[in-house]
């Protein structure tokens, strides 16, 4: 008991850490964290925990930059560091050097948390897209001066339409600071002014190889670009950052440089066609008032001078042939008028008076007789005319000679084979009586004579 | 006129072509836009044929002020 060796507490501190640290300089831990806080110094504490147990940790700002995601309660993590004893509180920490998340790589959770929070922001929404320039003049490209994605678009832009002001604002385009050169050269072609569209691409390459288009600043550069923005990052099954938030999207850089050139070649096409219309609008307008013009010329003396003057030749011919003839007439009215005088005088004479008297009663009342028999005869006849019409204006009377009528069952009557199918029952009206009858068959033909 | 947006131009002339083709224009304004509408044409043709076959690259001189060279394309590796 005399000789129990007794240390002070920093001693114990001292040995713990020495063995702790010792024993712990470099361990990977996973667990999940809670209670993550950056403070304003930049450094970050947070707890690494699991069903069992709880570590500190400690997250220095040099080393924040590291870590390719945003460390999150409740993110399942692989830590890697070194045991440190906090002896002032009497705690342990684990000084954190690497952060990863566990399953997920860092890298795809990166990108997953970042085009949530874009999109939240609606930086990928439609509405913010704006269409391609439709006569592009002027085509900034922002890449790697030697890379083969710009070797590829030149090809494409050079085969199909040459015509074509192309500025390079050269940029690396993976590795450290390549997305703020990126962001840099579609700044620099903003200000540079006159260009029409921008083309920020990079060839294919490995998820770490595009990382610079999922950059946050860059995404938000693209966003602001006031220069409608192509992405053409890597091949057709590589999306980024960038893909989503720029205005359209090239599957590569070489379908970047087509889109661009389409649409130059389609505005050129429909402008020669514009013309056409134009020239062909004129054209058909000119024609429709020549015509016009010439119609109503067509109504007037215009056509034929000679006419009016045939015209009045005419109708003098007619006023002589008109004079004559009246004059003519004259000259017979006036012996007719002497030739009356003569027989009227001759009538007036007491005898033939009598005479005449008599025999004008006679053929009076032969006259009245007559008369009076056309009168009944050519009632009685308009009688039996009309009854003969009534008559054979009836269905029953050509029933009478001997045709049928066939009806069916809803009274509708049959004029065509098609009107009825085999099993229909039908009324067929004769002269006497009817029958009632079921259709065997029906047929197109039938043996009636042509004509 | 050459103040005009080229897409504007282009509006321009489409309009004049659609009123000229429905054929209801008297034939004093027939011609007037038909004048138009060629001069319009003519000005977008020479927009596009301005563009010329031309490819520069930017660069940077000590000041910090962004001027730009003509460019030939040389091939590396990947960069």
């Amino acid at each position: 008991m005399t000789d129990r060796r007794v240390l002070s507490v920093s001693q114990l501190s001292q040995q713990l850490a020495a063995v702790m640290e010792e024993r712990f300089p470099a361990v990977w831990i996973e667990g999940e964290i809670s209670n993550f806080k950056v403070y304003g110094s930049g450094h970050a504490y947070f707890t690494l925990k699991d069903e069992g147990a709880q570590l500190r940790c400690v997250l220095f700002r040099n080393r924040t930059r590291r870590i390719r995601f945003e460390p999150k309660d409740g993110l399942h993590v692989l830590a890697f560091g070194a045991v440190e004893v906090y002896a002032q509180r009497g705690e342990y920490q684990l000084v954190v050097e690497l952060l990863e998340p566990k399953g997920l790589g860092a890298l795809q959770l990166a990108f997953a948390q970042l085009k949530e929070r874009l999109q939240a922001e609606g930086l990928f929404n439609p509405a913010r897209k704006r269409p391609l320039p439709r006569f592009p003049r002027r085509i900034g490209i922002v890449t790697s001066p030697s890379g083969a994605a710009l070797r590829d678009m030149l090809r494409v832009i050079g085969r199909r339409f040459g015509d074509i002001h192309i500025v390079v604002a050269p940029a690396r385009v993976q590795g450290e600071g390549a997305a703020a050169e990126v962001a840099q050269g579609i700044r620099e072609l903003n200000a540079l002014g006159g260009v029409d569209v921008i083309i920020v691409g990079r060839g294919g390459g490995s998820l770490e190889d595009l990382w610079a288009f999922n950059d946050e600043m860059l995404a938000r550069t693209i966003a602001a670009s006031k220069i409608p923005v192509i992405s053409a990052v890597g091949h057709e099954v590589d999306f980024t950052i960038a893909d989503f938030v720029a205005d359209v999207r090239a599957a590569t850089p070489s379908n970047a440089a087509e889109l661009v050139v389409k649409e130059k070649r389609a505005i050129v096409e429909s402008l020669g066609d514009l013309e056409v219309r134009l020239r062909r609008g004129m054209r058909r307008t000119l024609a429709a008032h020549r015509e016009r013009l010439e119609r109503s010329q067509g109504r007037r003396v215009l056509t034929d001078p000679a006419r009016p003057l045939r015209d009045l030749q005419r109708r003098l011919d007619d006023a002589r042939a008109r004079l004559r003839r009246a004059a003519l007439a004259a000259v017979a009215g006036a012996e007719r008028r002497v030739a009356l005088a003569g027989r009227s005088l001759r009538t007036l004479s007491p005898v033939a008076r009598t005479v005449n008297g008599r025999r004008a009663l006679t053929e009076l009342q032969g006259r009245l007789e007559r008369g009076a028999h056309r009168g009944l005869d050519r009632s009685r006849h308009a009688l039996a005319g009309a009854a003969g019409r009534l008559d054979s204006l009836s269905p029953l009377a050509v029933l009478g000679r001997g045709y049928s009528l066939t009806r069916t069952s809803e009274g509708r009557i049959v004029r065509s084979w098609r009107e009825v199918d085999a099993g229909d029952a039908v009324r067929v009206l004769l002269h006497e009586g009817s029958l009632d009858c079921r259709v065997d068959a029906t047929r197109e033909h039938d043996d009636r004579p042509q004509v | 006129m050459t103040d005009l947006k080229f897409e504007d131009c282009l509006t321009r002339l489409e309009q004049i072509v659609g009123a000229l083709e429905t054929g209801n224009l008297p034939l004093e304004e027939s011609l007037k836009v038909f004048e138009e509408g060629i001069a319009l044409a003519r000005h977008c043709s020479r927009y596009l044929d301005d563009a010329e076959r031309r490819i520069e690259m930017l660069i940077k001189d000590e000041s910090g002020t962004t001027t730009s060279k003509p460019f030939v394309f040389q091939a590396e590796d990947e960069a």
